[in-house]
């Protein structure tokens, strides 16, 4: 069960040790965060220099894919703007296809503190969850966000917590530690436009072990969001109607280990 | 008043077409982004057919006073035009990320043929 608030974060150093040898990957989506992808670059490093950053540039008009190149990003540049969904899975694609074992989603915007990559990481490495989520929804969290939004928040949560039946409070949040499982299912098989959400579901469907932990997020650093309040309406109409459908579809297969492009 | 088999073949027909949008969706081959329009225009047409009281209002609403049913046309006349016009919107994106494709494609094709040094920024 996902609990909240209950969960002690590990200090970073054992963290650290436990990390090892492990083959980690950091994906940075990122959509035009000339302002903010550097530093997220840098902030990775500063928590663990044994992190390759891969960045997944989603067709940004700025330079957000030389200012990651510059910094020795991997850079995946998508010659037009899939939506986060289709970056993301660009980004896993990467990761399975070169055998990493460990990977974390911190979105380019700056929103994800690295520092607390120790929070998300934790549960995975312990081998208590395929899939750790990092909730903003903790005690002391202080989130702010727009009428519309926290609306879409609450009913996201409702229904996903009762699709799952496990207690999920952050449907949204794409701060992410996810293990090889994790990797080869979203390699394999990741929702399009607005897909945190419907990853939840798909992983637990999948019997993914999914644990959230609180965390706390930051302003945006740069950039704007991607969701305005008129499309949120949309894009919930569009989640809600996935989930429902989702319930009698069937599972997409993980990609076999063997699997080569 | 719409005569009862008008109302009854539409609502077969209505829920038929919602029917198949799910197949479809839950068989992944129609995305949701694309199956909301026809969704709406089944749920729509299929209100309109059940609803014998409200098809006649409406109807009168627009002077159609000798046959409510040609109101059921015209909706699903509409909803058709609006979901063309949506297609023609996706199509005209599809085929610009093609040609971006394909230029990316030659665009690397060349750099393997030719050999790149450090791509200039």
């Amino acid at each position: 069960m996902a609990e909240l608030a209950e969960v002690p974060v590990p200090p970073s150093g054992e963290i650290l040790a436990q990390l090892g040898e492990l083959k980690r990957i950091a994906i940075v989506p990122s959509l035009n965060e000339e302002a903010s992808v550097g530093r997220v670059i840098d902030e990775i490093r500063a928590f663990d220099p044994g992190f390759d950053i891969v960045v997944v540039d989603d067709g940004s008009t700025d330079r957000t894919a030389g200012i990651a190149a510059d910094r020795g990003a991997h850079v995946l540049r998508l010659p037009f703007n899939l939506g986060i969904g289709g970056a993301m899975q660009t980004g896993y694609r990467f990761a399975f296809e070169h055998g990493y074992d460990l990977a974390v989603q911190v979105d380019g915007d700056g929103q994800h503190d690295p520092a607390q990559l120790p929070a998300i990481i934790g549960p995975v490495l312990a081998g208590d969850a395929d899939l750790c989520v990092g909730s903003r929804f903790a005690e002391g969290s202080g989130y702010q966000s727009s009428f519309a939004r926290r609306v879409g928040i609450r009913v996201f949560a409702y229904v996903v917590s009762a699709v799952v039946r496990q207690r999920v409070t952050d449907t949204t949040s794409g701060f992410r530690a996810v293990n090889r499982k994790g990797i080869a299912l979203f390699a394999a098989d990741y929702p399009h436009d607005y897909p945190e959400v419907e990853a939840t579901v798909m992983s637990v469907k999948h019997k993914l072990r999914l644990r959230e932990v609180p965390v706390v997020m930051r302003e945006r650093a740069g950039g704007a969001s991607s969701i305005t309040a008129f499309r949120s309406i949309y894009y919930m109409t569009k989640v809600l109607l996935a989930i429902f459908v989702g319930l009698f579809r069937r599972y997409a297969v993980p990609l076999e280990e063997d699997h080569h492009r | 008043m719409t005569p009862l088999p008008v109302s009854i073949a539409a609502a077969v027909a209505s829920f038929l077409l919602l029917l198949i949008v799910f197949e479809l969706i839950r068989s992944r081959r129609l995305r949701e982004r694309y199956a909301l329009l026809w969704l709406l225009t089944g749920a729509v047409l299929l209100a309109l057919s059940v609803w014998r009281g409200g098809l006649n209002t409406i109807a009168s609403w627009f002077g159609v006073e000798t046959y409510p049913p040609a109101i059921l046309g015209a909706v699903g006349a509409l909803f058709i035009l609006v979901v063309l016009l949506h297609y023609s919107t996706v199509i005209s994106r599809l085929s610009d990320q093609n040609t971006i494709l394909a230029q990316r494609l030659a665009l690397l094709e060349q750099q393997q043929r030719e050999g790149v040094t450090e791509p200039s920024r």
